[in-house]
């Protein structure tokens, strides 16, 4: 079971979580992720963002990370919730989560979509501080982790 | 007329102060051609467009230099900031 969601409104994380538990009894592990608005950024006050997306291929792309996360490992139920729009410091901005047998699978298939999702997914990040709005810039450790999952050194995968 | 839609997202689309333009088909049989059009009748671009940018053609991200066929949407944007 697959929901991938991008959307303007807040999200209920208690409502994601039960939604990859009910029913479900095949499934002895849940992980999930949670990315929130920090009211700090590069030595600099935050007081909101406002997300940019591009509709139709940011959720092809978030399907394909999710499809590309299921082929490797066996992970049962795949939720995916992103946000855009304006936000402010607390805020949740995206949520992933995925229900398996057993917890590496679950760990190792939301940290993967994570990764993924930062170097992939169509969203543009911009920030308001007291000195006016800014690009965020990309970071080059988020394409470094990357690297992680392509060495081969995670022991899956779906057996 | 045939068209090739082009899409600018973020901090390219404010630089060029345009999110979207069509340009002639004819005037764009591949991707490579279709940016050579865009700097020729936009040489003020030229700065904005020689930032690292990912191309995807009909949403999908394109490494190399692919055809283009009338109707296709293109789209040039920085690398992306989610999550």
């Amino acid at each position: 079971m697959r929901v991938i969601r991008v959307q303007a409104e807040a999200f209920d994380i208690q409502q994601e979580y039960d939604a990859l538990c009910t029913g479900n009894r095949e499934d002895g592990a849940v992980v999930f992720f949670v990315g929130r608005v920090r009211d700090m950024n590069d030595g600099d006050a935050i007081t909101g963002l406002h997300l940019e997306h591009y509709p139709g291929m940011t959720e092809k792309t978030l399907a394909s990370i999710a499809e590309r996360a299921a082929q490797r490992w066996l992970l049962n139920r795949i939720r995916i919730t992103h946000r855009f729009g304006e936000l402010y410091p607390a805020d949740a901005i995206v949520f992933v989560g995925v229900s398996s047998p057993h917890r590496q699978a679950a760990f190792d298939g939301a940290a993967f979509i994570m990764d993924h999702l930062k170097t992939e997914a169509t969203f543009w990040k911009k920030e308001k501080t007291p000195n006016g709005n800014r690009w965020v810039t990309s970071r080059d450790s988020d394409q470094q982790r990357l690297a992680h999952w392509q060495q081969g050194e995670i022991t899956d995968e779906r057996d | 007329m045939k068209t090739v839609q082009l899409k600018f997202f973020a901090r390219l689309r404010e630089q060029l102060g345009i999110a979207e333009i069509a340009i002639p088909a004819d005037q764009a049989p591949n991707l490579d051609s279709l940016m050579n059009w865009l700097q020729t009748q936009h040489p003020h671009w030229r700065e904005a467009l020689e930032q690292p940018l990912t191309r995807a053609v009909n949403e999908e991200v394109v490494n190399d230099n692919v055809d283009l066929n009338p109707g296709d949407q293109v789209a040039l944007f920085p690398p992306v900031t989610g999550g």
